[in-house]
């Protein structure tokens, strides 16, 4: 986990647009009882008691999975008396096919959808925070609605043109749209991110005698790391959890990604081994958890870039 | 420029004068739009006209959409499960939403910059709005709120007896998913932190030496400086919570139940459409949410003269 500083020092080199925040001058303690100790102390105590509610439904669940079934109704604690890797197995079998097959359909699905989501928004976000063309402040707002649109007001026409395609039941529903940039809000981000690179670049680059193409591959590009990857890791979590557009377009045993293959896990026993239940929810979490630890400095930073700037 | 005026200031101001541009890049960059461009045709504005079209029709997929006006309209007008699923939806919005943002604000006015310990804390309230949309947790939480489940255990050991089942529970049933929807309050949070580092400290200590406390520091420097954030955070908030599906879907199987208590518009919309096929009404449902949505953004976006405040 990086410090803070550390988070700092990489906003000033990563994030262009750090550099004309706002000076804020030394920190100086305010009088009365805000600089104390105590209030320090039970501010500690406030937060820490915050992040074991927090957290404790999660890690209980990850003890549970790890328990006999019928101990998990009698233990809120969260130790361990025995380890039992039988929910696991249990759940790993339960269904048709192994839970291996639905990692595996799930990792298709969001390897798909961030190659998309970067070569198609990023390609938009250029040509709307570099670009002058005719159109560009209306289609800037078209496009900026969209990101506000609900998505089921399209769902219904976009099942039978796929339905109509003979796409249901493949996984090209739930990737194609992401290499037609239909996730605005990554195009937005992404704009924001490439206003705060220096135009001096771009122009460098003209004179050097590239393309706007050239320019964007080999000067916007290699600058907008930080943008993509914050793409990347959110477009990945998403999709992992999506549940909705996977539901209504796969169907088949074999089609399933990890959330329906949960959804099936819990309509087949009826929501009754809670235990092997537990387990391959605690596997379905481990991606995201894993992109969480990786990504974390890119995700608050986008998080936080996309509500200011 | 914060992202909200960007929202807002779209057209060029009132008076500016037209800028014909000289060399424009139109061909590079319609090049460069063209696969956001298709998306923006073929995967959502179609779609859109369609779905307009096809609210005024009977379609079940397999015959041809016939044209029946207002119908689908005026059947919803007298659906009892439709008016059921709004009551729900504006309850779990206008309840979930406020409370979530007063969570997260409060938590990241504890947060200091520089305080020990920030990027822990902040990685551990942070991650379960992560987590929060997955049938994993909604599983969890079925489970939890259960009769048998993880609170009634912990209640159980506090002393409590005869405790209910809270998800099968019509008056409880949606609380548990507003509880889920305040859990996740990771992401406001850090929009939060992030506004509160660019209010600069100078305003809090002329403050502190003009004798303003603590709260008046607070509501004369903080909410003032922060409202641009409050109200983004307001505004993407309510229209993402509009479009909760997963957890209701999980935690009541597909039903809305019990006694549809906790049928969101959108789960009651699936049902329509993807149970029964009956895809001119789930269009007209489409509509209406859209309705629905756009008329809370343009009253928050009404009230935001009196409350937010631009520095700039």
């Amino acid at each position: 986990m990086t410090t803070d500083s550390t988070m700092q020092a990489t906003r000033t080199v990563v994030l262009p647009d750090a550099a004309r925040q706002r000076e804020i001058g030394p920190r100086i303690r305010l009088t009365g009882w805000r600089g104390s100790r105590l209030r320090s102390v039970l501010k500690h105590a406030a937060l820490i008691l915050a992040a074991i509610v927090m957290i404790y439904p999660l890690l209980w669940m990850v003890v549970s999975s790890l328990r006999p079934n019928d101990l998990i109704f009698r233990q809120p604690g969260l130790w361990l008396s025995t380890l039992e890797f039988d929910n696991y197995v249990n759940g790993w079998n339960a269904l048709t096919y192994p839970f291996s097959q639905y990692l595996l359909n799930s990792a298709i699905v969001v390897i798909g959808a961030i190659l998309g989501n970067l070569i198609s928004c990023s390609l938009a976000a250029y040509a709307f925070a570099r670009l002058r063309f005719r159109g560009r402040r209306l289609w800037f707002a078209v496009m900026l609605l969209t990101v506000m649109l609900p998505f089921h007001v399209v769902v219904v026409p976009q099942y039978i043109l796929f339905s109509q395609l003979g796409w249901v039941n493949t996984f090209l529903p739930l990737i194609i749209p992401k290499f037609l940039a239909t996730d605005a809000f990554f195009v937005f981000l992404m704009v924001q991110f490439i206003r705060g690179i220096p135009r001096e670049l771009d122009e460098a680059a003209r004179i050097d005698g590239c393309g706007k193409l050239r320019t964007f591959y080999h000067v916007i590009l290699p600058l907008m790391v930080p943008a993509l990857a914050t793409t990347a890791i959110f477009t990945f979590i998403w999709t992992w959890n999506d549940f909705f557009t996977a539901l209504i377009y796969l169907t088949s045993p074999d089609m399933l990604t990890v959330p329906l293959a949960l959804r099936v896990f819990i309509d087949s026993t009826g929501g009754s081994d809670w235990g092997a239940m537990f387990a391959m929810s605690v596997v379905s979490l481990l991606p995201i958890f894993l992109a969480f630890l990786l990504g974390q400095r890119f995700l608050v930073k986008g998080i936080a870039t996309t509500g200011l700037k | 420029m914060s992202a909200l005026k960007e929202l807002t200031e779209v057209r060029r101001p009132r008076g500016a004068p037209r800028v014909r541009e000289r060399n424009p890049d139109n061909k590079a960059a319609y090049l460069f739009l063209a696969p956001w461009l298709v998306g923006l045709f073929v995967i959502t504005l179609g779609p859109m006209l369609a779905s307009l079209v096809l609210s005024f029709t009977d379609y079940n997929l397999l015959q041809p959409p016939e044209w029946i006006g207002l119908e689908n309209f005026e059947r919803m007008a007298g659906d009892p499960r439709l008016w059921a699923s709004l009551r729900v939806t504006f309850v779990y919005v206008v309840v979930s939403v406020p409370v979530q943002l007063a969570v997260a604000l409060a938590v990241a006015l504890l947060l200091d910059r520089g305080m020990r310990g920030l990027p822990f804390y902040r990685s551990v309230l942070y991650l379960p709005s992560l987590l929060g949309a997955s049938v994993a947790i909604a599983v969890l939480w079925r489970q939890m709120f259960g009769a048998d489940g993880l609170v009634n255990q912990v209640l159980g050991m506090l002393g409590f007896t005869d405790l209910p089942s809270w998800i099968s529970n019509p008056d409880t049933a949606l609380s548990t998913l507003i509880l889920l929807h305040v859990w996740t309050f990771g992401s406001p949070m850090i929009i939060f932190l992030a506004g509160l580092r660019q209010i600069p400290r100078q305003y809090y200590e002329a403050a502190a030496l003009d004798g303003a406390g603590r709260v008046t520091r607070f509501v004369r420097i903080t909410l003032p400086l922060l409202s641009p954030i409050i109200f983004f955070n307001l505004v993407l908030q309510i229209i993402g919570a509009f479009q909760s599906f997963t957890q209701a879907f999980i935690v009541s199987g597909g039903t809305g139940g019990p006694a549809d208590s906790t049928l969101f518009f959108t789960l009651y919309l699936y049902q329509r459409g993807f149970g029964q096929f009956d895809m001119g009404y789930a269009s007209a449902m489409a509509w209406l949410l859209v309705v629905i949505i756009a008329a809370f953004t343009a009253v928050n976006f009404l009230f935001a003269r009196w409350w937010v405040f631009y520095d700039d």
